[in-house]
């Protein structure tokens, strides 16, 4: 086994993460999805590519029906900067409210778009600048264009996330998968461990920083190997490979960055606001592949797994794929009754049917069996055992937050920081009682925000207004900049030549 | 597939522990020590088991039905049987029934459900009841048996004569409750100490073994390796157990160091008494004890602290259950004072190049 990078002086990062004291051992269910590797999932007939783009906004349409599209191409965009992309080459056949995957409900306009299956690409793709010595702002709005979204989840645009960034000692790249049953990221690092470092690599020159830390969870060791073996071929002494335990939810992004360098992100800020950033290993990948190959962000690699599935594992699948087709690329069903999860089943959203589109955030689909996924136990009142308050990675006291929540007592939710609870739902885990803990406190949170004075709320709508218009100024400059320098490069030239040429030659086979 | 049976909001993976269960341990981790309780002081234990945990759920089917609770879920959880059980190890062997009843329906209709039942008592039940029956009764509470150890001169009660005077309060022929009982060695030391006699004479007796009194050792050791188990099974936290010793045998150390002549010994304390019971069973009752593991550790430790004045000073033999009514009291304000730093709120954490 390769050892890990020799470092010298101080680093920013603990390369031996403590074990944190919090959070909860679960049962892995890694295996069945990490037995086979990433297969890509068959085209689609028929995509329905969601306009919401989460924190960025609903995307406008640039298209219309009846008109045809490539992949690739730019078919919407929000005031807020979000980029919506084809992900197959056809006609538009609609634009749609459709209901997908989130919160109970949740409904987004999709672009339908029917395809004709040659997945022929948009001739904008296909180009990348092709080396890391990118003028970073040029590189953010690229980033910001291509639909780069953070995939660990969240939709958090990349490039906001970078703009962000003053002063940064180190990049954090997350590959501490810790939900049970997602191995999406791991499977990724483990078969793409190059496109990471090199995506890494490009991030660090867009954010200048010099250091970069990948965070892997001890009981993947194939994924580290994997990571190491590149990073010794790129011959870098700048990208630490660090394990931390295999504990529930060591990889949440607030949790993984003080296991890693004892550091806590202040209440209400963000990582950036410690010194650090933080972005998904596939978020990465995606840099990388957009740089290296001029491909937008159009697909992803899904987890498909649960004993409710005939062959568990993942799959790279364009956005807007139905998930019945995922389904049926991982062998279809195996009994009729299934519960469908999207996420993990700590954090993870139920779901109210199979066609419901692949969206940038689905990491992980489950079809669990009637009685995989069940709690079954009577719910007795809190005997206050104290196990929620050992568990909880946030330090809360979730006892006093459940009787707090009950008598819809505000101050006392805001006295115990309520606001801090990152809902991993570990206090629900470990209650011998089997109270449901988490969902009460998201609907307490939304209470409280409700109850926070008017005029906070204004003065925040302004603020973040602001930064916005700041934002989108700088952004748009920096697009511009980045196409015109496009267009005038020969070697771009050339490369859509070959595009084009490959699109060609892929027609006359047909 | 189909839609969704149901939209129930995540987490969908739970622990298999359930409270029932972990009653269930507590009562299996007691076992030994009940059975080493039984060989030295015969079968009075079970008797007063029995109709502490009979007299127990009566009450509380009584007040779950006062109070339109589910009988089925709550007769269900083994707390009542717990109560009446740890009530039980607190009496003497020869109780009359009515007193072991009257415990039970005071540590379940007052301490438990007046307060609001499973989870929302202030005071640790059991605890709660050996207090209002000692402060009541304190002459039966204190008539213990001897151990049967084969040097003493001393003819154990038989089953069914145990079982008679429990039910009837009648001994057999030519038996006295003066002539059967004898002082607990806790009594003792104090009793003798006021009589200006030094721990190494009264040590001297043969009712005390190589630390404690005999047969009491053993059962300490018993209720040890149950609590043990129960640390084993992630029941208990150390933190409890370990404050409560500590609370207790550093004080006993020192006070021992200083004047053996007047103060007995931490081993003695270790092993007499309650003083396993309560720091393996009782502090470490959840619903009454304080919230975190910090607080844990400043409630055991008062709760050995306590224990150890009123032993030495105070006028009943045994002050373990006072000092353990006494800290759950104190149970709200060291929550106030324990609460930890949440994420994100503690120091601000200034950048600082490193």
């Amino acid at each position: 086994m390769p050892d890990q990078q020799p470092t010298t002086g101080a680093l920013p990062y603990n390369l031996q993460p403590p074990r944190p004291t919090w959070g909860v051992r679960l049962p892995p269910r890694k295996a069945q999805s990490t037995a086979r590797p990433i297969a890509v999932c068959p085209l689609p007939r028929e995509v329905a590519v969601p306009l919401d783009c989460g924190p960025a906004g609903v995307a406008e349409p640039l298209i219309a029906a009846g008109e045809s599209v490539r992949t690739g191409q730019l078919i919407a965009v929000t005031a807020d900067a979000g980029y919506v992309h084809a992900t197959v080459s056809g006609e538009v056949l609609d634009v749609q409210e459709r209901a997908v995957p989130g919160r109970p409900g949740a409904m987004s306009p999709c672009v339908l778009i029917r395809s004709d299956a040659r997945d022929s690409w948009h001739p904008d793709c296909g180009a990348g600048p092709g080396n890391n010595q990118l003028d970073p702002a040029r590189l953010r709005g690229a980033i910001a264009a291509a639909g780069i979204v953070g995939l660990g989840g969240a939709l958090f645009p990349t490039a906001d996330k970078m703009e962000a960034c003053t002063q940064i000692y180190a990049l954090i790249l997350n590959g501490a998968e810790c939900e049970p049953y997602i191995s999406c990221d791991e499977m990724l690092m483990r078969e793409q461990a190059d496109g990471v470092i090199r995506g890494a690599l490009l991030i660090m020159n867009a954010i200048g920083t010099d250091r970069t830390v990948i965070a892997v969870e001890s009981d993947m060791p194939e994924a580290r190997i994997a990571l190491l073996d590149a990073i010794r071929t790129r011959d870098l002494d700048n990208i630490d490979v660090a394990v931390v335990t295999a504990k529930y939810p060591a990889g949440g992004e607030r949790q993984l960055l003080e296991l890693l360098t004892n550091r806590q992100v202040p209440a209400a800020g963000l990582p950036t606001d410690a010194g650090y950033l933080c972005q998904n290993v596939a978020t990465a990948a995606a840099v990388a592949n957009l740089v290296d190959n001029g491909q937008p962000l159009i697909d992803r690699i899904v987890t498909v797994t649960g004993a409710g599935v005939a062959e568990p594992q993942n799959l790279r699948v364009r956005i807007g794929t139905p998930l019945a087709d995922l389904i049926t690329a991982a062998g279809g069903y195996t009994t009729a009754d299934c519960r469908l999860i999207m996420g993990g089943p700590m954090m993870g959203r139920p779901l109210p049917g199979d066609g419901l589109p692949v969206t940038k955030a689905t990491n992980c689909i489950i079809v669990a069996t009637p009685d995989e996924l069940a709690d079954t136990q009577a719910v007795y009142p809190c005997v206050r055992c104290g196990e929620c308050s050992r568990a909880c990675p946030a330090r809360l006291l979730p006892q006093q937050l459940l009787l707090a929540s009950r008598s819809q007592d505000t101050l006392a939710l805001a006295e115990l920081r309520l606001e801090a609870c990152i809902e991993c739902g570990c206090c629900d885990y470990v209650c011998p009682s089997h109270i449901d803990l988490t969902p009460q406190f998201v609907q307490a949170k939304r209470r409280l925000h409700q109850a926070l004075g008017a005029q906070a709320r204004a003065e925040q709508a302004k603020t973040r207004a602001d930064a916005r218009e700041e934002r989108l100024r700088t952004r748009r400059s920096a697009l511009a900049a980045y196409q015109e320098a496009e267009l005038t490069t020969d070697d771009l030239a050339a490369l859509m030549a070959r595009v084009r040429a490959r699109e060609q030659q892929r027609n006359e086979e047909e | 597939m189909k839609t969704a049976a149901d939209n129930l909001p995540a987490p969908y993976l739970r622990t298999p522990q359930t409270v029932p269960e972990m009653m269930r341990q507590v009562l299996y981790a007691l076992v030994p020590a009940a059975l080493a309780y039984t060989w030295f002081f015969g079968v009075g234990l079970i008797v007063n088991a029995v109709i502490a945990v009979l007299a127990a759920l009566l009450t509380e089917a009584a007040c779950l039905w006062l109070r339109g609770r589910s009988l089925a879920l709550y007769l269900g959880d083994y707390s009542a049987v717990v109560t009446g059980v740890l009530l039980a190890f607190g009496l003497p062997p020869l109780t009359p029934w009515w007193i072991t009843a009257l415990g039970s329906v005071f540590a379940i209709g007052f301490a438990k459900h007046l307060f609001g039942g499973l989870g929302n008592n202030l005071f640790n039940p059991a605890m709660a009841g050996y207090v209002a029956l000692l402060v009541s009764f304190p002459e039966q509470l204190t008539n213990w048996l001897p151990p049967r150890m084969g040097d003493l001169d001393y003819e154990p009660l038989s089953a069914v004569a145990t079982l008679t005077y429990a039910l009837f309060g009648s001994l057999p022929d030519g038996a006295s409750l003066d002539s059967l009982t004898r002082a607990t060695p806790l009594d003792m030391v104090q009793t003798e100490l006021g009589e200006m006699r030094t721990v190494e004479e009264i040590r001297g007796s043969p009712l005390f073994g190589d630390f404690g009194g005999r047969g009491w050792e053993w059962i300490n050791n018993f209720i040890a390796l149950g609590g043990l188990w129960l640390l084993y099974r992630r029941i208990i936290r150390w933190h409890i157990p370990i404050a409560m010793l500590a609370g207790l045998l550093i004080p006993a150390s020192l006070f021992y160091l200083i004047e053996s002549a007047t103060f007995a010994g931490p081993g003695f304390h270790l092993f007499s008494g309650g003083t396993m019971l309560c720091a393996f069973f009782i502090a470490t009752d959840p619903v009454s004890a304080a919230m975190t593991d910090r607080g844990r550790v400043i409630y055991a430790a008062g709760i050995g602290l306590l224990t150890y004045i009123m032993r030495s000073w105070g006028s009943y033999p045994d002050g373990i259950a006072f000092a353990v009514l006494l800290m759950n009291s104190a149970v709200p304000l060291i929550d106030r004072l324990t609460q930890p730093a949440v994420y994100g709120y503690g120091k601000p954490s200034e950048p600082d190049e490193p």
